[in-house]
């Protein structure tokens, strides 16, 4: 997950990073697996690919899923670089802590003094800590045949497609779950109103913490890649058990 | 390598048995956390289903029941439940649904069961019965022996008289009589060093026995090879001490210095006559206000039996017998006053006071019986004012008038034998709520003065006339439910049947009264000739009459909640409040909450039996 302040960052002062129009499609999941299965050069990424994922009408009950959040030192999946990793298994019904992995790693690009304060990893950690291309068969092993669950997809997804770009080049793609857009569905449908903006309305934050609050999920300290991974899946599941029901086809919510 | 899982450590450092476990456990147990979430509504056990986890709570709360749907317990954040059922066959056994949205930590069996087997702390903590649980909650006290937990320092009671080693014999000896003590420490004229130490004994034996001159200087016959004891160790340690070199006086010392002397006369009063000590002293005194003056001392003597962990028993009885005292005391200066009565008569002692299960909150409830020769015209003007000296001077003594008028001023209580027979023949014969509703006053009497033969007589009279009436025992079963235990403890609430919520509860109307009410009933079925609740269960016991096992249960509850309630009063009197029977869920500590509760079921399930066994 990303906290930064915008403003420390330079970046627009927007509440919320927005989503490239080009991501709203969603693509037929098992079908582009074949295809990217026949053109991946590396064999973990065949392997990966190979290890296919479930059809779009599979109810979320049975649906191997992977909470997934990486720290990064910033915003730009270009320019920025991950840090940590959190991955928890889970399902609607448990999330697995036993089989959850945490890594840090070094990034490419230095570590800002924002960073350090806001993620609690320090220069030493990162001086001692392994590059990705050392942990890339672990993260995809623990990655194959699960569909991942992400708090805002503008993160993990576009980070790792370029990391493994620039170590293996040639990116990946995979199917998420972005709780953050599902918050957006119930609280985006449409703008404030003039009135509304008139009154001071501010649109309701859609943010990790805030969102866990409206589902009465405790409080939990932010910018641990594990702890957002685990406060991601729990959300998850408050949301389906408020919102959908375990029958509901992950088509309806994979991206 | 295992993932750090810090914000399930942190919370299951938070919250017992979890907190009481090693840090490296506290972590290995995290990372084997499995986590779920319910919504409000939403059954999380169903009866019978397989259970293989240990349900935490991490948020939210959650109802759990009984099998004919009866709610058994409310938990909030740090509540467990499914432990029966991990522990039993693997079944649940009491169904749990959300009653807010929940988030679950649930624990994997596997490391349930090693947390249980190889943690004592843990495994008590959710062991299976209720009952069991009790138990050793209660044992576990009964262990602790004042002598090996209190501190010698406890039993110095002033400086160490001393005297200097040049000064004579019969300075000495003079010293020894102006100071009203047995022992005085000896010291060095230049560095005023404790040197040795002389008792009565010595005097005898060295000095008088060997003729030796009362001029000699006191160094001459001193014990020169001093025993001493640190503060710090403990009153069987002192024991141990004088037993080994045959001394009867030790000083107390810290940091070198002298703070005092301990003696073994110190000792065994200490451990047998403490609570007899304030008694002695109420028979010393010459008027009310001097008696009022010994309200503090039986405070600090209670306080001190409750540091003690003395049991329930010892604290009710020394209460008493201090209650009595003062009673008689005050009768004696009455009878010196307003001379000697004009016919004889009997004051009784009623309630807790004749069961010996006294507190410091309590209210006097007595009466007298007078001679069946008695005339309201010549003598009830002495009889009353006698009345009215005890109850004004009990008043002051800390022992609050009674208000509900129970009290031998009022003229009701202040009848011959003939009258109080019949009071008794009617209340038995009759047993309507109305004249049922002093029944847990009256039915347990005790004669405290005068003709004390005559509270025998009524008590004779009750156990002829109660032990085969099954209308009257069904009747005072009845009347032992109106008052119920509450269900447990939510959150920092007192929590009731129906799931409403308080802010305290009175631990003796809510707890140890409704107690002593059913063991009463039980007690006069069985014909039992005790008055102390636990006398009382132990006659029932032998009776056979409760299913096996349930006697021991009641015990261990009355003991557990009576403990709380003690010790609440004791520990108002130590921060300077007024003591009393309210309690409120914050001060409770977690494992008070956890047996108070198993305590109240053990109630609640003894009063459905009480109306099984005494049907209408």
């Amino acid at each position: 997950m990303f906290y930064l302040d915008k403003e420390k960052l330079g970046l627009p002062g927007k509440q919320e990073p927005q989503l490239q129009a080009a991501d709203s499609e969603v693509p037929d999941w098992p079908s582009r697996f074949k295809v990217l299965h026949q053109h991946a050069k590396d064999k973990r990424l065949q392997a990966f690919y190979d290890a296919g994922v479930v059809a779009g009408d599979t109810p979320l009950a049975e649906t191997p899923l992977l909470a997934v959040d990486f720290e990064t030192t910033g915003f730009n999946p270009r320019k920025n670089s991950i840090v940590s990793i959190g991955l928890v298994p889970m399902t609607l019904k448990r999330i697995r802590c036993h089989a959850a992995k945490h890594w840090i790693v070094k990034p490419l690009s230095g570590l800002s003094q924002e960073s350090v304060v806001i993620h609690g990893i320090t220069h030493s950690e990162i001086q001692h800590a392994p590059d990705l291309s050392q942990v890339i068969d672990e993260l995809l092993q623990a990655f194959a045949g699960h569909v991942m669950v992400v708090h805002h997809r503008g993160i993990e997804r576009p980070f790792l497609n370029e990391a493994l770009k620039a170590r293996l080049g040639e990116g990946i793609e995979f199917p998420v779950i972005d709780t953050m857009e599902l918050e957006a569905r119930l609280h985006r449908q449409k703008r404030l109103s003039w009135w509304q903006r008139f009154l001071g309305r501010q649109p309701l934050s859609i943010r990790l913490a805030d969102s866990r609050n409206r589902y009465h999920l405790p409080w939990y300290r932010p910018h641990d890649a594990l702890t957002d991974a685990l406060a991601t899946g729990e959300l998850l599941q408050a949301q389906v058990a408020h919102r959908f029901t375990p029958e509901t086809p992950i088509n309806d919510l994979w991206k | 390598m295992e993932a750090e899982h810090l914000e399930i450590v942190d919370f299951l450092r938070r919250f017992p048995p979890f907190s009481k476990l090693p840090e490296e456990v506290l972590a290995k147990t995290a990372s084997h956390v499995e986590v779920g979430y319910f919504k409000e509504g939403e059954q999380i056990l169903e009866f019978g289903q397989s259970i293989d986890a240990l349900h935490v709570v991490r948020s939210g709360a959650v109802e759990v029941f009984r099998r004919n749907g009866d709610l058994y317990n409310r938990l909030s954040e740090g509540g467990f439940f499914g432990e029966f059922g991990l522990l039993r066959n693997g079944k649940v056994r009491f169904p749990a649904v959300a009653l807010e949205d929940s988030l679950i930590y649930f624990l994997p069996e596997a490391v349930f069961t090693e947390l249980f087997e190889n943690h004592e702390l843990f495994a008590d903590a959710v062991e299976v019965e209720d009952r069991t649980r009790l138990r050793q909650a209660v044992s576990r006290r009964e262990d602790a022996n004042q002598l090996m937990t209190s501190r010698v320092i406890r039993l110095v009671t002033r400086e160490p008289v001393t005297i200097e080693s040049t000064l004579s014999v019969r300075a000495a000896a003079q010293r020894m009589s102006e100071e009203k003590v047995s022992s005085l420490l000896i010291t060095d004229t230049e560095s005023q060093d404790i040197v040795g130490i002389i008792t009565d004994k010595d005097l005898r034996n060295r000095v008088v026995a060997a003729g030796l001159g009362y001029d000699l200087p006191v160094s001459e016959i001193m014990s020169v090879n001093l025993i001493t004891i640190n503060a710090r160790q403990f009153v069987f340690e002192a024991m141990l001490e004088m037993l080994r070199h045959n001394r009867h006086h030790l000083p107390v010392m810290r940091h070198g210095k002298a703070l005092g002397v301990v003696a073994l006369a110190d000792i065994i009063r200490y451990e047998s006559q403490n609570s007899l000590f304030v008694v002695s002293s109420i028979f010393r005194q010459h008027n009310i206000e001097e008696l009022s003056t010994l309200a503090k001392d039986v405070k600090a003597s209670f306080v001190r039996m409750v540091n003690e962990d003395a049991n329930s028993h010892m604290i009710g009885s020394a209460m008493a017998v201090i209650g009595r005292s003062f009673k008689q005391r005050l009768l004696e200066l009455g009878e010196e006053l307003l001379g000697p009565p004009p016919v004889p008569y009997c004051f009784l002692a009623l309630g807790s006071m004749a069961r010996d299960e006294q507190t410091l909150v309590t209210d006097q409830d007595n009466a007298m019986i007078l001679d069946n020769r008695f005339d309201p015209k010549e003598h009830d003007e002495y009889f009353f004012k006698l009345a009215e000296f005890v109850s004004n001077g009990l008043a002051a003594c800390g022992y609050t008038y009674c208000s509900g008028d129970i009290m031998a001023t009022n003229k009701t209580w202040r009848q011959p034998l003939k009258v109080w027979e019949k009071y008794f023949s009617d209340w038995i014969g009759h047993p309507d709520p109305a004249a049922l509703l002093h029944s847990s006053i009256f039915f347990d009497l005790d004669g405290v003065w005068g003709k004390v033969e005559w509270a025998d007589k009524l008590n004779d009279l009750i156990h002829r006339n109660t032990q085969r009436n099954p209308r009257f025992l069904a009747c005072m079963a009845r009347n032992a439910l109106n008052r119920t235990p509450p269900l447990g403890f939510f959150k920092d609430f007192v929590m009731e049947k129906d799931g409403k919520h308080n802010n305290s509860i009175n631990m003796k109307r809510r707890g140890t009264a409704p107690v002593a009410d059913l063991i009463r009933v039980h007690a006069l079925a069985v014909g039992s000739k005790s008055r102390n609740s636990f006398e009382r269960l132990q006659d029932i016991i032998a009776a056979n009459i409760l299913p096996s096992g349930r006697g021991q249960d009641i015990r261990d509850a009355l003991e557990l909640i009576s403990r709380v309630r003690i010790r609440h009063q004791a520990l108002a009197v130590e921060e300077g409040r007024e003591p009393n029977n309210n309690v409120a869920p914050e001060n409770l500590s977690d494992f008070e909450r956890k047996n108070l509760k198993d305590a109240f079921q053990i109630l609640s399930n003894a009063q459905k039996f009480l109306k099984f066994r005494y049907p209408l």
